[in-house]
């Protein structure tokens, strides 16, 4: 193919459209079914409950240190299916493509989430592409959908939260969302973080498998941790207390947060899974995520505890308790 | 992090903290002026490790919070002007005007960019000359000489593009005023560490000579407001008012005497509206004659307009430290970070978002 | 407007530095502090330092504190 960016006529579905799709996407994505471009992807059905997400990932910039977009898409929504337990199948993509984007900046993006698809053993099966006028997107759109199978017997729910479970994540937080905003914001702050972008459906099969009783799993991305417990301690009219001494934040990331005046729990991660999970497994689930990748900075942050239905609180550095909300807004860096 | 960590040691507020108790002070307000202190008190649920009967209230040195309706209202009219660009501290971005605010406006095509320097803003009126880049110099004597750098800097460059609508306001002024009132039962103050590293502590000493007010300059780690707290209590306890620095490691009685310089040359004080307090005398600061051009009030002849506050928000008195925030019948319900009414719900720093974000636990 | 933290240099170019907090780097403008060297810590607000952290009297706060750690246990 001669050309070196993409152009309205690359989505018009005409004969640069089918070059582009056989030539990029079938080419790196490469499996039977996709090669057969058949208006629906037909894959075999396995017995057991469906899982099914979607998600459409619009980050600024497309390039970030530690990830992309694409890898960015692919983790994203083979993690939504292993919060649910399930195991990953099949993925689609729709991209939505702004006129003058380097034919190179895609083909990484798409190198980018086969690698991440294969990490995942899912394949990408299905997708669209479709061209906008320059000006009309930020580079480029990724709307990812993912099926998967959660097996009999695994019953993981936001809603199965109860008094005495431990709270726990498999490590550091914050360095996804504070390696975009200086990236994108042009702070001019250099830190060493970078993305944590990472497909987490192996740690959550080993821990599903140390500790089967496992009530809740969730991916804390937009609105950090402190969104997750919050939308887990609703739903499961629970109280959750985190320890803020056993919160795990990089040095980096807490120098970047106490300079630009942002709280850890509320910034964003892409290769986190928070596990409520009875006390007596804990230990099981710690050590089954400590056993692998993406799981070596394992820890204990939580319990469950007595408390008003709903609330997440933090137990300080001084031992006082506040509140842990959902941020209000986008963090921005503050000076106040 | 060095200079940070070991102003958290647990068992140096451990410490603190039975010292406090063992002192079995009477009961009294101690009030805080700095909107980082609110914060820092909040975050590490603060008031809860206080002896019973000493209560922290806080009073108006939010910047963000103390800007009047009217300036965010001239700030969001100057951005109807084609070809402007509305350069901001992320603080200000959803303080409401009296009828929409820096978010809304960028939603509607405004362009609203979200700096963290003043230099930055000029930089930006550098790269984009076709542009005029208005910056909204909010802040206090800890960012005003920031600011009055960045505008000697723009002067001496010629950068012609590039203007402030200064909303700058200066702290001892405010005090004064609030102990003049007398509308509140005020014990003692825990004075703004970062304005004091620039002023020093001898503009705040009037307050323990002609009111006899107790008087603490308090760094922004646990253990320097307990420490804070500790050594005005034991003013009181000693009647020995007078203006103690506890952030010796960065605060001087002198203050930074280059910053100082900078804003004399640069801006004159002037009279200036805070919201809740109203007009103070010799408050706030405009810039200089010499450096007039760079003011985007007159080079685009922004009006003040005339707005008013809603009529329920108790904001005013909730700066001035008569009411709390769950004394007020919007809190909470008309009233929340999500849709707040007045700066103080909206500012991450207002004394009712903070209120609301870190609410003690029932049992903590 | 008071969020300012201690940020050390590591190189001094005219009037701005290159200072770290815990492996994040800024550069930022020292013209507002007198005698800056490498090695200071400087607190640093809005991108500019305006105040040198004095080792000294740090020495002195955290002593204070200990010793009253040890008096009041």
């Amino acid at each position: 193919m001669n050309d070196e960016t993409i152009l309205l006529s690359h989505g018009a579905g005409g004969e640069r459209m089918a070059r582009l799709i056989a030539e990029v996407f079938v080419a790196a994505f490469d499996n039977p079914t996709l090669r057969e471009l058949g208006d629906s992807a037909v894959a075999p059905i396995e017995a057991g409950r469906l899982a099914f997400t979607t998600d459409a990932f619009v980050i600024t910039p497309i390039f970030f240190p530690g990830g992309d977009i694409g890898h960015l898409s692919v983790c994203g929504t083979v993690n939504d299916l292993a919060a649910a337990g399930a195991r990953p199948l099949h993925l689609s993509a729709a991209f939505i493509i702004e006129e003058g984007l380097p034919l190179a900046d895609l083909k990484r993006v798409v190198a980018s989430m086969k690698a991440a698809a294969d990490e995942a053993r899912a394949s990408v099966i299905a997708g669209d592409t479709k061209v906008v006028p320059h000006g009309a997107a930020d580079k480029m759109f990724i709307t990812t959908s993912g099926v998967g199978v959660v097996p009999e017997g695994v019953d993981i729910s936001p809603a199965r939260a109860r008094v005495g479970d431990a709270v726990l994540i498999n490590g550091f937080i914050g360095d996804h969302g504070l390696a975009v905003l200086c990236a994108r914001e042009g702070i001019e702050l250099e830190t060493p973080l970078r993305s944590d972008s990472a497909p987490l459906a192996g740690l959550v099969a080993r821990v599903i498998e140390a500790a089967p009783e496992t009530h809740c799993l969730r991916d804390p991305t937009r609105g950090g941790v402190a969104a997750a417990l919050n939308e887990i301690a609703e739903r499961s009219g629970a109280c959750i207390e985190l320890e803020e001494t056993a919160l795990p934040v990089r040095e980096a990331a807490r120098g970047a947060c106490e300079i630009l005046g942002l709280d850890p729990l509320h910034v964003a991660n892409e290769g986190k899974m928070l596990v409520i999970v009875p006390e007596a497994q804990a230990d099981a689930a710690l050590a089954a995520m400590r056993r692998g990748r993406y799981g070596e900075g394992a820890a204990r942050i939580g319990q469950v505890v007595e408390g008003p239905a709903g609330r997440v609180q933090l137990r300080t550095v001084l031992g006082t308790r506040r509140i842990v909300d959902r941020p209000v807004g986008e963090p921005m860096p503050r000076i106040c | 992090m060095r200079h940070l960590d070991e102003y958290r040691d647990p068992a140096l507020l451990r410490a603190l903290e039975r010292e406090l108790a063992a002192l079995r002070p009477a009961p009294v307000n101690l009030m805080e002026v700095c909107g980082t202190h609110t914060m820092a008190a909040a975050r590490f649920g603060l008031r809860q490790a206080l002896p019973e009967g000493v209560e922290l209230l806080s009073g108006p040195g939010c910047p963000v919070c103390v800007t009047p309706t009217r300036e965010v209202d001239r700030f969001l009219a100057a951005g109807a002007a084609p070809g402007t660009i509305l350069a901001t501290f992320g603080d200000m971005l959803r303080v409401p005007g009296s009828r929409s605010n820096l978010e809304r406006e960028r939603a509607r095509g405004a362009d609203v960019r979200v700096l963290y320097s003043a230099a930055d803003a000029v930089a930006l009126a550098r790269s984009r000359p076709e542009r005029q880049v208005i910056f909204f110099a909010v802040g206090f004597e800890t960012t005003a000489p920031t600011v009055a750098m960045t505008l000697l800097e723009a002067d001496a460059g010629g950068v012609g593009n590039f203007s402030i609508l200064c909303a700058h306001r200066i702290v001892p002024p405010a005090l004064k005023a609030l102990v003049l009132a007398g509308e509140v039962n005020v014990g003692g103050f825990i004075l703004p560490g970062h304005v004091s590293t620039i002023i020093g502590s001898r503009p705040y000493e009037f307050l323990a000579r002609e009111h006899r007010m107790p008087c603490v300059i308090a760094g922004f780690e646990p253990t320097d407001l307990l420490r804070a707290v500790l050594m005005l209590l034991r003013q009181r306890a000693e009647q020995r008012p007078q203006v103690e620095i506890e952030y010796s490691r960065v605060v001087k009685p002198g203050g930074n005497e280059r910053a100082q310089a900078v804003m004399e040359r640069v801006f004159e004080v002037c009279d200036a509206e805070w919201r809740g307090l109203g007009m103070i005398a010799g408050s706030g600061l405009r810039l200089r004659e010499e450096f007039r051009r760079f003011d985007a009030a007159s080079r685009f002849g922004l009006l003040a307009p005339d707005t008013q506050d809603p009529p329920e928000c108790r904001c005013g008195e909730v700066l001035r430290g008569v009411v709390r925030p769950t004394d007020c019948t919007l809190f909470g319900n008309a009233c929340t970070p999500e849709h707040p009414v007045g700066p103080c719900m909206v500012s991450t720093e207002g004394t009712c978002a903070a209120y609301y974000k870190y609410r003690p636990s029932p049992d903590g | 407007m008071c969020l300012a933290i201690p940020m050390k240099v590591e190189s001094i170019e005219g009037t701005t530095a290159l200072v770290d907090a815990a492996g994040t780097r800024r550069r930022v403008n020292v013209a507002l502090v007198d005698d800056v060297a490498v090695g200071d810590y400087l607190l640093v607000h809005a991108g500019f330092a305006i105040a040198k952290v004095d080792e000294e009297e740090a020495r002195r706060t955290l002593d204070l504190l200990r010793q009253l750690g040890d008096a009041t246990s």
